[in-house]
């Protein structure tokens, strides 16, 4: 059992909690995630640790289905049943010399604990985006670990109105980058990853597939990359954007989507 | 004297069975038990002994049973197996202790040590401690069996394991209608009184390494058995609705998905299966898919002869309706976005190969498509690889921690037993090896 310390709101439907797991806590790296279930009846999902201190972890989450649904209901004080981690290989700390960071949506809170892992040896440069001004969130806490912080938004409700893709490719048209690390929907790591494609510029991203066990038991997260099947779990999460098979990913990321529905259906009945 | 008739135990009726995950097979009366355990001779040197990799003084509590003395027996059996619920249901009896029995028909030794299991209480005995501190890495039936041995010798044991519920391949393959989660539980609860602590939520190898591991302990068990699945490597194996069984059964056996939305982790549920193997986690993934309300085809590229799964198990899938398509092999999988259909081709046998059995080879020209909406991969599992890649043990051709007859690996006072050490093997085989490497590592811990 976790306890809830602390939980907020960060912005539209994106929920943050702090949870008391020293022992995983101990050994959070930048990278990793945890493997998370409510209760007895609930599912294992997996959530990236955004950050961590000597007693808790740090998730972030949007809520898009029945069980970020629960989660969003527990509130600062209640219970989460199992909490697994750290899981997956974390981030390589190394001196790349500018390093964009590319965060879209949720993927904001995954690209947090990287650039506050690589700003002391790189110029970090953070773009994040989202559909509209009302889902964006910790902008504060990127600027305090970038060199410069571009935002945007769909809708232009806030900062430069477009897509996160568009200001990368003026970006990189304009300056040397050595690194991109995109985070975010797949359709956007999609897109980073051809825009990045012709300049050859190194480009990981974080994969973000179905997973059961996390612990390389099943192959449900299975993912073709350089042509070979690898397990995000444990080979991942992150691999190279440019070696991703993307058409594969995007279709095995939607196969339980009627199931999904079923199930807040079934939860909105009241049953 | 009037002689005893071999006791059959019930079983659901295939019609019934297939509408639920309810066990199938309902075990002995008590009057059953007895009138079985009096058909046995009691030999002077009883040779089924010889055939239990456990262990177990099968004659001494048959006898027991024979006598009305349930408890007794029990406890006869828990000198040598702390899981004998489980041994009772998914030990191929008719291999080892049932082979060796001189009756015909063959006594019906695991439906006796079950019955005792279900129907006795299991008695905690107090044991000496002797101060050492042992850490087992993974709640499967190797760890458990190492584990509880330990105990029972007093030391002080914490198992380690990586799932939110202790069992191992016990919880989340073997399906709840050949095995009961309520008996794992049940088995894991006992060990757990014996002293055993079981740490969920544990992955070592990311939340604690060997190494800090081997500072708090005398000695290491690993025991994390053959969780890595095997892919075919055949085009559009990454379509949606291709499951490898690992990932089918934990689905529906860990999570309980059959009882989806109740329980919300989802699994597809295809008007038609096909399942790609001949083992036992063939056989299970086929009889899931089946109760999920598929029609199911198991395809085996050799013959019934070599299959390796259980002939019990074939009959209870035959049963319920499962079909069979041996000499069979996938070459293709065809959809858009999900499966649509298979694409095979027929086999031949050729010569032996090096497991003994005859060799399958294609039939040129013989191709043919099944369609389906669902495909189970069950073509065998690897070893974990996750510890490995933390420790630099040595390691066998396929990954396999590297042991010798003692279960010591590269490293000292780390062991290593179960599938994680042997390959992919049985249940029962994994008991064994926890046994006897608690023995040894008992024998080490004294020497000092």
């Amino acid at each position: 059992m976790h306890k809830i310390k602390e939980k907020k709101v960060l912005a539209e439907k994106t929920i943050m909690m702090k949870i008391v797991a020293p022992e995983i806590a101990k050994k959070a790296r930048a990278g990793n995630f945890v493997i998370l279930r409510i209760d007895e009846k609930g599912e294992r999902i997996p959530l990236t640790i955004a950050d961590h201190d000597l007693e808790t972890i740090t998730i972030i989450f949007l809520v898009v289905g029945r069980t970020t649904e629960d989660l969003s209901k527990l509130n600062k004080g209640n219970n989460i049943l199992d909490i697994a981690g750290p899981l997956g290989n974390p981030i390589e700390y190394e001196k790349y010399g500018t390093v964009v960071f590319v965060g879209g949506g949720l993927g904001i809170a995954a690209i947090y604990p990287q650039l506050k892992a690589l700003k002391k040896d790189n110029k970090v440069i953070s773009i994040i985006g989202a559909r509209k001004k009302e889902l964006l969130f910790l902008i504060d806490e990127i600027k305090q670990f970038s060199d410069r912080v571009i935002v945007c938004t769909d809708d232009g409700s806030f900062g430069r109105k477009g897509f996160v893709t568009e200001a990368l490719r003026d970006l990189i048209n304009k300056e040397k980058i050595d690194r991109v690390v995109a985070i975010g929907p797949p359709v956007m790591m999609k897109a980073v990853s051809d825009v990045t494609r012709d300049k050859k510029i190194k480009t990981i991203v974080s994969i973000n597939t179905i997973m059961v066990d996390g612990i390389g038991m099943c192959g449900s997260c299975r993912v073709r990359v350089n042509n070979e099947i690898k397990f995000a779990c444990v080979d991942g999460p992150e691999f190279d954007a440019h070696q991703v098979d993307w058409d594969e990913f995007l279709k095995r990321n939607l196969r339980y989507k009627e199931e999904e529905h079923e199930c807040m259906l079934t939860k909105n009945d009241g049953k | 004297m009037m002689e005893n008739k071999e006791q059959k135990q019930k079983e659901m009726s295939p019609e019934e069975r297939i509408k639920s995950f309810k066990e199938v097979s309902l075990g002995y009366t008590k009057e059953q038990a007895i009138e079985e355990a009096k058909r046995c001779l009691q030999c002077p040197v009883p040779l089924c002994e010889k055939g239990c990799p456990a262990g177990i003084l099968i004659k001494k509590f048959i006898k027991h049973i024979a006598d009305e003395e349930f408890d007794l027996a029990l406890k006869v059996i828990l000198e040598k197996n702390s899981l004998p619920g489980v041994c009772g249901r998914v030990c191929p009896a008719e291999e080892q202790c049932k082979k060796k029995c001189i009756c015909k028909p063959a006594i019906n030794i695991n439906l006796l040590e079950r019955f005792v299991a279900d129907n006795s209480e299991k008695i905690v005995k107090n044991v000496k401690k002797t101060g050492k501190k042992i850490a087992v890495v993974g709640s499967g039936p190797a760890g458990l069996a190492c584990s509880s041995e330990l105990a029972l010798m007093g030391h002080e044991v914490v198992v380690y394991e990586a799932l939110h519920k202790p069992g191992g391949v016990l919880t989340y393959g073997i399906p709840e209608f050949r095995l009961p989660k309520k008996i794992v539980m049940d088995e894991a609860n006992y060990i757990k009184k014996l002293g055993v602590s079981i740490k969920l939520n544990s992955v070592v190898g990311k939340l604690f390494s060997v190494d800090e591991l081997l500072k708090k302990h005398d000695a290491i068990f690993i025991a994390t058995g053959a969780g890595l699945p095997y892919f075919l490597g055949i085009n559009g194996e990454n379509l949606n609705n291709v499951y490898s069984a690992n990932e089918f059964l934990t689905r529906n056996n860990l999570m309980k998905s059959y009882k989806f939305p109740e329980y919300i982790t989802p699994v597809k549920r295809a008007e038609k299966t096909v399942v790609i193997g001949g083992g036992n986690v063939a056989i299970d993934s086929a009889r899931v898919a089946k109760r999920l309300g598929s029609d199911v085809t198991i395809i085996y590229r050799r013959s019934r002869a070599e299959m390796p799964a259980r002939d019990e198990e074939v009959k209870h899938a035959e049963e319920e309706g499962i079909k069979f398509m041996f000499l069979t092999n996938p070459v293709k999988i065809i959809g858009k976005e999900d499966v649509e259909a298979v694409r095979c081709i027929r086999m031949k046998l050729g010569e032996p190969d090096d497991s003994g059995r005859r060799r399958p080879l294609p039939v040129e020209g013989s191709e043919f498509m099944i369609k389906c909406g669902q495909i189970i991969v069950a073509i065998g599992q690897g070893p974990n690889p996750l510890i490995g890649k933390t420790i630099d043990l040595n390691t066998g051709k396929k990954g396999n921690i590297a042991v010798n007859e003692k279960y010591e690996t590269s490293i000292e006072k780390v062991y290593a037993g179960g599938d994680i050490a042997s390959g992919s093997a049985t249940v029962i085989n994994a008991i064994h090896d926890g046994k006897v490497a608690a023995k040894e590592i008992d024998e080490k811990l004294k020497r000092g």
